[in-house]
């Protein structure tokens, strides 16, 4: 029931609002490529436009959520074809996405894998996941914001340390510094990433979508422009029918029906 | 397989690693480290597997760290000892609690240093009557490693894990039973049959969810009451989705012994 069409990734049908996408690319550990990026996007690009998918639930194998970007690819880019790389615009795509997006990591989740899984909105991992930014080893560093977003997860000095030494922290570690939300058991991460998923495709589709903008505005802005945003978003729901439908269900002990208007 | 330090076979279901330097009482050097590796890799690959039996050829289980191979010279350098805890015994330690299968442990003879705490990390220690468990460590200057200073306090209370690592007085294999440090205790001649006989009821048993009770045990140390709680309906989740659960339900209902595959 999965649709074929796609050589990197698995997508599965949606299911109560939640999308499943995941990596397959086992020969690799799931590093992504170039052509593994453009699918995504098109994932993302059909995900945005559909009503029926309202969360996407991003994962890899039991091994590897994805061990990094592909090397023999980034070696034939020099100077100028960096410059040129046409990735920037995938992982943009991904980053513009306005609905919740979960990864749900298990084993290796390095470098750029790393950097995928903090585009998510929350990362949840099993106890064997390990996280980090080993592009240090190869005379490189991080370049999908695995200096920024990680920094703004976990603060400066274990940034410094991972991104310095490349070495891998472990779930737990991963949990106690705020970079993932969950540990699980690794057999449990993707149902877990879908439970939750689910939860949040219940609700009404305009707060989500606001509130999931006004955290990351929060992300990159001073608190008083976050806050006049949160105001602002926070008024706009004052004009949909899921906010009068949300309030009356609570009133009236019932659970509500959002339709996204 | 062919090994030089270890013996490893298998057999109903039964895999039997044995240390096999018995000259040097079962002492660790790399080369033996790295073929226990090897056969816990291959043991994990082997689906006939369901059961993993550790023990030692010859007098000993193991003396631990084979001081020679370490070159340790006390006018040289200051070695770092870390090393090879960080590549081999921390590994092997987490592998044996982890491992997805039951771990019988059969120490037939001196346990002493790392070869003390091995078994503290497997699930089920039967002990040959003549067997002392030593943590050395002490008398050369050195720390209870291989989760030692974990196991010891868990297994035995305070008081009596300060005694052992402190003193480093052998433990004799009766008096680890009575303070319910290891399973069992037989005479020496009968511990290899003993070992195999309780490996080869296991290996008929559920493995699935014998490695998630063992999974749930390991865990409750690290664990507070709720989130043990919260493990416990994980795990319950993953076992009722086995073919083994369906099948021991099938088998009470009909009145008949189960037949479990381990799935």
């Amino acid at each position: 029931m999965t649709n074929k069409n796609y050589k990197t990734l698995v997508v599965s049908d949606v299911d109560e609002g939640v999308q499943l996408v995941r990596l397959n690319r086992p020969e690799a550990l799931n590093a992504l490529t170039t052509g593994l990026l453009a699918e995504l996007s098109k994932v993302m690009d059909a995900a945005e436009a559909s009503d029926d998918i309202r969360v996407v639930v991003l994962t890899g194998s039991a091994k590897a959520f994805a061990a990094g970007a592909d090397i023999n690819e980034m070696a034939e880019r020099d100077l100028v074809g960096m410059l040129n790389d046409p990735r920037q615009q995938y992982w943009q795509r991904i980053t513009r996405f306005p609905k919740p997006i979960i990864a749900a990591v298990n084993g290796y989740c390095l470098g750029g894998g790393c950097e995928l899984a903090m585009h998510a909105d929350i990362l949840i991992a099993g106890s064997d996941a390990q996280f980090g930014q080993p592009e240090i080893n190869l005379g490189i560093m991080p370049g999908a914001g695995g200096t920024q977003r990680l920094l703004k997860a976990v603060g400066k000095s274990l940034t410094m340390q991972m991104v310095l030494t490349g070495q891998p922290i472990q779930a737990r570690q991963a949990k106690e510094a705020g970079l993932i939300s969950e540990i699980t058991q690794p057999e449990l991460t993707v149902s877990r990433a879908l439970a939750i998923g689910k939860v949040i495709a219940s609700k009404g589709s305009l707060a989500v979508r606001l509130a999931k903008e006004a955290i990351l505005k929060g992300m990159d802005t001073d608190l008083a422009t976050g806050l006049r945003f949160e105001r602002y978003a926070f008024t706009v729901l004052a004009g949909t029918q899921d906010r009068e439908e949300g309030i009356a269900a609570f009133k009236e002990k019932r659970r509500p029906h959002f339709i996204g208007r | 397989m062919n090994f030089e330090h270890i013996l490893y076979s298998v057999d109903s279901g039964v895999a039997l690693l044995s240390l096999n330097r018995p000259s040097a009482l079962n002492s660790f050097n790399e080369a033996m480290h790295l073929e226990v590796q090897q056969a816990l890799k291959a043991t994990l690959k082997d689906e006939r597997v369901r059961v993993l039996v550790l023990t030692g050829e010859g007098r000993g289980f193991c003396a631990g760290q084979d001081l020679s191979d370490r070159n340790v010279d006390p006018t040289a350098e200051s070695p770092d000892l870390g090393l090879s805890i960080e590549r081999f015994y921390n590994p092997l330690i987490k592998q044996l609690q982890a491992f997805p299968m039951p771990v019988i442990c059969a120490v037939n003879g001196v346990a002493a240093g790392a070869g003390a705490n091995i078994p503290l990390a497997c699930d089920l220690v039967i002990a040959a009557r003549s067997a002392k468990f030593i943590q050395a460590f002490c008398k050369i200057g050195l720390i209870p490693d291989s989760g030692g200073t974990w196991f010891l306090p868990r297994l035995v209370g305070m008081a009596r894990a300060k005694q052992l690592a402190l003193l480093g007085e052998p433990l004799m294999a009766e008096k680890a039973l009575e303070w319910g440090m290891i399973y069992r205790v037989v005479d020496d001649q009968d511990l290899r049959e003993e070992a195999l006989t309780l490996a080869r009821h296991l290996a008929t048993q559920p493995t699935k969810g014998l490695a998630y009770i063992k999974r749930a045990l390991n865990q409750s140390f690290d664990h507070d009451f709720s989130t043990q709680l919260d493990l416990e309906r994980d795990l319950q989740r993953m076992a009722g989705q086995t073919q083994d659960y369906r099948e021991g339900v099938k088998a009470f209902m009909e009145k008949r012994p189960a037949e479990f595959k381990g799935e």
